[in-house]
């Protein structure tokens, strides 16, 4: 029989071995009264030859060698005994865990699904992020169209895919729609291993040069727009004036980079001109691993490939390789920052813990003597350590199992919750990894907290623990409670002078200058008519048309169009040098490059602080001028007067040439109110858009956005807007249009997020190490009741005794506030690195965060002190 | 007699095996027979018996049904599996050589060991 069999089967195996026994028993009477004894004789030698009928059930159960676990199912039912006959320490142990668990599962199931769980597609470690990599100080680069060929073509490694973001105006059908199109090559499913959902995938003859125009739809796009319709198949959409027949529909939820692609068209047919050279690098590049070949072998023939077409196109392609790395997930900072929150959300769990360890060990000294009674009746220590840890792993099981459905309600809250959009998103769930970790962390956390009332159970001193009662604490108890008490006031500390640096932080840079005036002004992206795109002339017609029309929409004060708007949304940085004389390698100083029209300055609340802002006459044609900020002009001319001066900017078009600074504007955080200060690009200059060079026109036309500030509420203007700008043909589009409060208010998103989630914390751990402090006073004290009377009869005062408790209580506390500085200086040096904008750890603040701490910890002892204080000295004695 | 004291560790278990191979047996009938055929010898008791019966059952060397006796009482007859014929052999082999060996052992003469 096998030994769950036994075990199942429990009830059954007793009454046989009783049986069996008995019939043993009753036999060798029977022998013996047949031999002519006396039955009552009889029956008396039998039970005195073969001995006691248990002690051999027992022996025979510990045989079935499913002893373990029935004694583990003993235990079990007598913690759930003891846990349910002390409702009140098992609710508060209960309450305390599962919000630990809870809040700890909540962050890792978000950590789990952004930065752990492997890419969505079949067998993601097969797959490789193939890219550029420049020697010059552009680095990580994507690839050019020609390389991206000669590579597919050459590797024997890898299948090679690429993709081209070109987002454009989709009409035709409904409302013309501004949508995210990638242009793929032929083999880009296949090497995703995402198979289409309907229709086909791109066939080789149609990714190339005059191939017939075919489209594939997104599938959320094909829900949206065509209501899932499969017709679609065969039916011809407009991108961008250019007319696609649909061949099929991408699978659901297939994602580049954390984005839905709207709309596939074929890369091979794309007529857009940077795509013919070698020199601009536009395509992402997605690499599968041939059976058999691996990373290693991938990486040296892409590095020999490299060095080929190094050799053969030494102008485009000298201190050019070719990198191959495993595909990640593009998460950006957001994994620093969800790490931060799981180091300090393990806190709290770690003072949930110590706490319950606290009330355990309390428990555990009072029921001392039933210990060492049955110690005295021949428990095996072993036996004692293990019932002591069931106790607490069940404690720490059903904490878990609560703070699981926790977490299972908190978590899309607290997803919603987060600043801006969490990448990855849709991959967060609770799943199997999670409650794995769940019920590591809930079983560690038991025997943590079990530990300490297991390890000290009665071992030596048998006699002394039984005479003693329960009223003395031995010296070795109040060490454990003093160290837990210091353990949890330490851990707090951390935590709230976290919180509290983080709270300074924020106040520190939301109280920074912007350097615009972030109030009423929207902001929109435009996506020109496709027709107006091609022509400089005809896209300069259209964006003089937009401003005039954005002008005549009633509550509109100015408008202007910008490329990079403040809150770091788009990034142009060029050279800039003070003489004629550049050198070859053209590096020079670097400043943060903004195109606008002549009312930005008007629009965003640019201070003047010298000189004149862009008018009318800095046309195409006229001397070409710049306006700079104070930084530059503090770097390039050192504090004299920078207007009149002029700087050479070489990448500024192929006329390069002097650049006339006809003013001087304060600095714009333009990295967010946070972040502009560490950012190494401070410099910033302005230049029209009126006199940017022709062949940037249709680039740039993409970046553009117009920004308007209105004299009513910013957002009402909007859809009067958007009619507007709808252009002579209907089908210019505005999209993403945000206020420029909302864009800075976003740059702080983060901070406020952390500094809210530590805040949060720090006041759960602060309440927890007070419960904490308050129960081991409450019972230390309650253990010296018979000293305290003794002491009182002896002429002590109430406020002896009071002063007394909290001596004790305040000499932990204060080495917990040391040890917990020391883990706070720690912390910071984290969170420096962790959030931007952090300020230093600076002295005030901690002061503050432990005054406060401080108080609170001396009220929770206050209670218990005041409670000795009016113990009566008579009545104290006589219950010793 | 107490029989842990007096056979070394593990003959017990042979012992059982012996008796069981004769036929299905139930556990007094084995004392019983231990008893007689030890001339009074081998007594075995309960406390000693039964939790060896379970362990090697639990092994898998015995087999138990509960079966009528000849007396019309239901009793659980244990009987020999095949895997406890082969321990039995290996073992009845093994303790032959053992006794050999320990009575070389004892027949050697005093003098011989100056």
């Amino acid at each position: 029989m096998s030994w769950w069999k036994r075990l199942w089967r429990r009830k059954q195996m007793e009454e046989q071995l009783e049986r069996e026994l008995r019939f043993h028993r009753e036999q060798y009477t029977a022998d013996l009264v047949e031999r002519g004894r006396d039955p009552e004789e009889a029956r008396r030698e039998a039970r005195l030859v073969l001995g006691g009928l248990d002690q051999a059930k027992e022996e025979c159960r510990d045989a079935s060698g499913t002893r373990w676990l029935e004694d583990l199912w003993r235990d079990f039912r007598y913690a759930l005994r003891t846990l349910g006959q002390r409702r009140g320490f098992t609710a508060v142990a209960l309450v305390t865990l599962a919000l630990g668990a809870g809040a700890t599962t909540v962050i890792f199931t978000v950590l789990d699904g952004v930065l752990l769980k492997p890419m969505p597609y079949p067998d993601p470690d097969r797959l490789v992020d193939v890219h550029g990599h420049a020697d010059d100080r552009y680095g990580d680069q994507y690839l050019s169209y020609p390389d991206f060929l000669d590579i597919q073509h050459a590797s024997r490694s890898l299948d090679l895919a690429a993709w081209f973001f070109n987002p454009g105006t989709l009409s035709g059908s409904g409302e013309p729609e501004y949508v995210d199109e990638f242009q793929v090559s032929s083999n880009f499913f296949s090497v995703f291993g995402m198979p289409v959902y309907r229709g086909r995938a791109f066939l080789p003859e149609e990714d190339k040069a005059g191939g017939a125009p075919v489209a594939i739809l997104g599938y959320s796009l094909w829900k949206r727009k065509f209501g899932a319709n499969p017709a679609v198949l065969g039916a011809t959409v407009t991108l961008d004036e250019a007319r696609y027949t649909v061949v099929g529909v991408a699978a659901e939820g297939f994602r580049i980079n954390d984005d839905e692609p709207d709309l596939y068209t074929s890369l091979g047919e794309s007529t857009y001109p940077i795509l013919k050279r070698r020199g601009p690098h536009p395509l992402g590049g997605i690499g599968r691993l041939r059976p058999g070949a691996t990373l290693g072998q991938a990486q040296t023939e892409l590095a020999l490939l490299g060095r080929d077409l190094a050799e053969k196109y030494p102008d485009t392609n000298q201190g050019r390789r070719f990198v191959a790395d495993r595909l990640k997930p593009d998460v950006g900072d957001v994994g620093s920052t969800l790490w931060l929150l799981l180091g300090a959300v393990s806190l709290v769990l770690l003072i949930a813990c110590v706490n319950i360890a606290s009330l355990l060990l309390a428990r555990a000294v009072a029921r001392e003597r039933e210990l060492a009674m049955r110690v005295a009746l021949g428990a095996g220590r072993g036996r004692l350590v293990r019932q002591c840890l069931t106790e607490s792993a069940v404690l720490g099981i059903a904490g878990g199992a609560l703070g699981v459905a926790l977490a299972a309600v908190g978590i899309r809250p607290f997803v919603a919750f987060w600043p801006g959009s969490l990448p990855r998103a849709q991959e967060i769930q609770l799943d199997w990894r999670v409650l794995l970790f769940a019920v590591a962390v809930s079983l560690a956390g038991g025997f943590l907290f079990g530990l300490a009332p297991a390890l000290r159970l009665p071992t030596g001193h048998l006699e002394r623990a039984l005479r003693a009662g329960a009223r003395t604490p031995a010296g070795s108890s109040r060490r454990w409670h003093g160290g837990f008490v210091i353990a949890e006031i330490a851990l707090a500390v951390v935590l709230l002078v976290s919180a509290g640096m983080l709270g300074r932080t924020l106040m520190h840079v939301a109280a920074l200058d912007p350097g615009v005036n972030v109030h009423s002004v929207v902001i929109s992206r435009v996506a020109l008519a496709p027709s107006t795109l091609a022509d400089p002339t005809r896209a300069r017609v259209a964006w003089q048309e937009a401003l005039e029309r954005a002008r005549a929409v009633p509550g509109v004060e100015s408008a202007a169009i910008v490329d990079t708007v403040p809150m770091r949304e788009g990034h142009n940085e060029l050279d800039y040098f003070t003489s004629a004389a550049v050198p070859a390698d053209r590096r020079g100083p670097v400043a943060l490059a903004t195109s606008v029209s002549p009312d930005y300055a008007k629009v965003m609340g640019l201070r003047l602080r010298a000189g004149r802002f862009f008018d009318e006459r800095d046309r195409s044609g006229s001397e070409p001028v710049i306006v700079i900020d104070d930084v530059l002009a503090h770097h390039a001319f050192e504090g004299g007067n920078a207007v009149g001066q002029r700087l050479w900017i070489p990448d500024m078009g192929p006329k390069a040439g002097a650049f006339l600074v006809i003013g001087v504007v304060g600095h714009v955080r333009y990295w967010g109110l946070a972040g502009d200060d560490q950012n190494k690009l401070r410099d910033q200059l302005y230049y029209p858009f009126a006199q940017l060079n022709d062949i940037f026109v249709r680039r740039w036309s993409e970046l553009m956005s117009i920004a308007v500030r209105t004299s009513v509420p910013p957002l009402g203007v909007v859809s009067s807007l958007r009619h507007e700008l709808r252009g002579s043909t209907g089908d210019q589009v505005l999209y993403e249009v945000r206020t420029l409060e909302q864009l800075a208010s976003a740059t702080l998103d983060r901070q406020r997020f952390v500094a809210l989630m530590f805040g949060i914390f720090a006041g759960l751990a602060l309440l927890l190490a007070c419960i904490g402090i308050y129960g081991v006073l409450a019972y230390l004290t309650g253990r010296r009741v018979p000293e305290i009377g003794l002491r009182m009869a002896l002429g002590a005062t109430a406020r002896d005794v009071v002063g007394m408790v909290l001596r004790q209580s305040l000499g932990m506390i204060l080495s917990g506030v040391g040890l917990g500085a020391a883990g706070a200086w720690v912390a910071g040096r984290v969170l420096e690195r962790t959030v931007e904008g952090m300020q230093p750890t600076e002295p005030l603040t901690v002061m503050l965060m432990i005054a406060f701490l401080l108080a609170a910890a001396l009220t929770a002892s206050f209670l218990p002190a005041r409670r000795a204080g009016r113990i009566d000295p008579m009545r104290a004695l006589r219950e010793e | 007699m107490n029989i842990k004291s007096d056979l070394p560790q593990g003959t017990l278990d042979l012992l059982i095996l012996k008796i069981v191979a004769l036929g299905p047996v139930h556990g007094y009938a084995i004392a019983q027979r231990l008893q007689q055929v030890s001339r009074d010898v081998v007594q075995v008791p309960q406390g000693s018996l039964y939790p060896a019966l379970h362990r090697l059952e639990n092994r898998g060397l015995l087999a138990a049904d509960w079966k009528e006796t000849e007396t019309g009482r239901e009793a659980k007859f244990y009987r020999l599996t095949r895997k406890g014929r082969a321990q039995l052999e290996a073992e009845t082999a093994s303790w032959g050589r053992l006794a050999e060996a320990v009575g070389l052992i004892l027949r050697l003469s005093e003098g011989g060991a100056e």
